[in-house]
């Protein structure tokens, strides 16, 4: 369970102001909101990256909110994806497993032996097998993404954070990321906070989703209750006689946000 | 939109000819400045020069002080560029600035200054310390330090400014403290430019001259480099001499480049 709780942060030019929400194993929980909304820095205080002005950053109870990003145990895939450029694609997603806060139980194997057995599991996992021995420089955008998850979650992280994953892949490949996402969030039950901006993308995946504008959150619930028009909006549509909406209007989203986000 | 004519067999526009222009004026102008003093000088003066006792210890002495300071400026380079590259403290820009001044100052004048600096209290300690610089072959080492450190400290920079801090980020999120993701990830990925800086800060110290002759002063086999012999042999008028362990400093130099830029790998043009 990841929870953050009323977390604040200043900068002369942003502010962010009392973030508040939770997120479960069960979750997968996105931040929406447009472009330079706050987005990226609440998952950057997540991470360790950042430390708040006020408020508490807990996981699994425990209180992480001064801790070093070594030791938070969370799995953050950035929006650049950050690989290691000199590293193999197995080296990549070895890599955590061989610092001191993610050496995993051996067993009486050898370490190197324990982590090939980790990383060829990942590697399945995320159907890359054949990429195993590429360098970053000879993948696609969307196989970056899947090194990229993969090194997240090879350290079993109680926490993944998702900073726009699909945003420089074509829509095919994000399609297949979206679908591949969902399947491994809800296979390993990790708590996800994943940051877009994307309408289809949003309902696609959330169970929860929180919406974000200039710094403050501004709604928390499942996409039907953020997304959904107001009790009143609904009784006067529902007296309405239905009526064809013109070609174009049908590829809009089929609702209206209830707080005037958009 | 009307874009630059290629030539049809070369595939190379104006803009390609106007650099590849420049470039040939440079070197060309050099290479004719080092045939002309070539042509000054005789095999005798070369003959003479390879003999002379006092050259071989002068270029003994160069080719030690110039390698130990350049690989003290490699040492000071890399932890001094990362604070700059990579920190946020008060006073920064400042640091920034105050590392370039060896660069600014005249050389002399940066050997006039480490005189003066040895006569002030905290000077006399240091040498009362057991650290002799004043004319002493240590005060060599310094001088060349003190002068080449801030080219090795901005090319070192400049190689860590174009390297993606996020990458360093992600590693701690991955279980590693910031001196352990230094060394797995940031000092691979800084080879290339710590070994530039190092090349640079070598051929700098190999061919000073001017702190040395205020510090440590120029005499015979005791804190004679080569560019103290050039002066030596010039202030008694052997200018064929001089020009002969000049001619030499400029092989030496030159064979050093080469063979860096061919053990590292010069990048090849990625599109002509």
């Amino acid at each position: 369970m990841l929870c953050v709780e009323s977390i604040s942060l200043r900068y002369p030019r942003f502010a962010l102001r009392e973030a508040t929400f939770s997120v479960s194993p069960d979750d997968y929980f996105i931040l929406y909101g447009p472009t330079g909304s706050g987005k990226t820095v609440i998952l950057e205080l997540i991470a360790g990256l950042r430390i708040p002005d006020s408020g508490s950053i807990r996981i699994n109870g425990r209180d992480v909110t001064q801790s070093d990003p070594a030791h938070r145990r969370i799995g953050y895939v950035p929006q650049d994806l950050a690989l290691i450029p000199f590293l193999s694609v197995r080296r990549n997603i070895g890599f955590g497993l061989r610092s001191p806060a993610f050496r995993p139980d051996t067993s009486g194997r050898s370490l190197t032996a324990t982590v090939r057995a980790r990383v060829d599991e990942m590697l399945e996992l995320l159907g890359i097998v054949h990429l195993a021995d590429r360098k970053p420089e000879a993948l696609s955008g969307g196989e970056k993404q899947r090194v990229a998850l993969g090194r997240a979650l090879a350290i079993r992280p109680d926490a993944l954070l998702l900073d726009e994953p699909l945003s420089a892949v074509d829509e095919e490949t994000g399609n297949a990321l979206m679908r591949e996402l969902k399947r491994l969030q809800r296979a390993l039950r990790v708590p996800t906070v994943h940051i877009c901006h994307r309408f289809t993308e949003m309902t696609f995946l959330a169970t929860r989703v929180a919406t974000i504008r200039e710094g403050a959150i501004r709604s928390v619930g499942t996409p039907d209750e953020v997304f959904s028009p107001p009790p009143v909006v609904r009784a006067v549509e529902a007296q309405r006689p239905p009526r064809p909406l013109p070609q174009e209007e049908n590829s809009l989203p089929p609702h209206r946000l209830k707080n005037d986000f958009l | 939109m009307a874009t630059a004519k290629r030539n049809r067999r070369t595939g190379l526009t104006p803009f390609h000819a106007l650099a590849g222009g420049a470039l040939a004026l440079f070197a060309g102008g050099l290479v004719i400045l080092l045939v002309s003093v070539l042509s000054y000088t005789d095999l005798q003066a070369f003959r003479a020069v390879f003999r002379s006792a006092d050259v071989r210890f002068a270029l003994r002495l160069s080719l030690m002080t110039s390698t130990l300071s350049a690989a003290l400026a490699v040492v000071f380079a890399v932890p001094s560029a990362y604070a700059l590259s990579r920190m946020r403290f008060p006073g920064r820009m400042l640091a920034d600035a105050i590392v370039d001044i060896p660069i600014v100052l005249p050389p002399v004048v940066l050997g006039l200054c480490l005189l003066v600096f040895f006569r002030t209290p905290l000077g006399r300690a240091v040498e009362q310390a057991g650290f002799r610089f004043v004319y002493e072959p240590a005060g060599i080492v310094l001088a060349q330090f003190l002068t080449v450190c801030p080219y090795a400290i901005r090319t070192v920079k400049a190689t860590l400014d174009g390297i993606n801090p996020r990458v360093e980020q992600v590693a701690r999120t991955l279980g590693y403290g910031s001196g352990r993701v230094f060394i797995l990830v940031t000092l691979p990925m800084l080879k290339t430019g710590i070994l530039a800086g190092g090349v640079i800060a070598w051929a700098v110290a190999f061919g000073l001259f001017g702190p040395m002759m205020i510090l440590v002063g120029t005499t015979r086999q005791r804190t004679e480099v080569l560019a103290t012999s050039i002066y030596l042999e010039l202030s008694v008028g052997r200018i064929q001499s001089a020009l002969a362990i000049a001619l030499l400093m400029v092989g030496i130099a030159l064979g050093a480049l080469t063979a860096f830029k061919a053990l590292t790998g010069v990048p090849a043009p990625r599109e002509r």
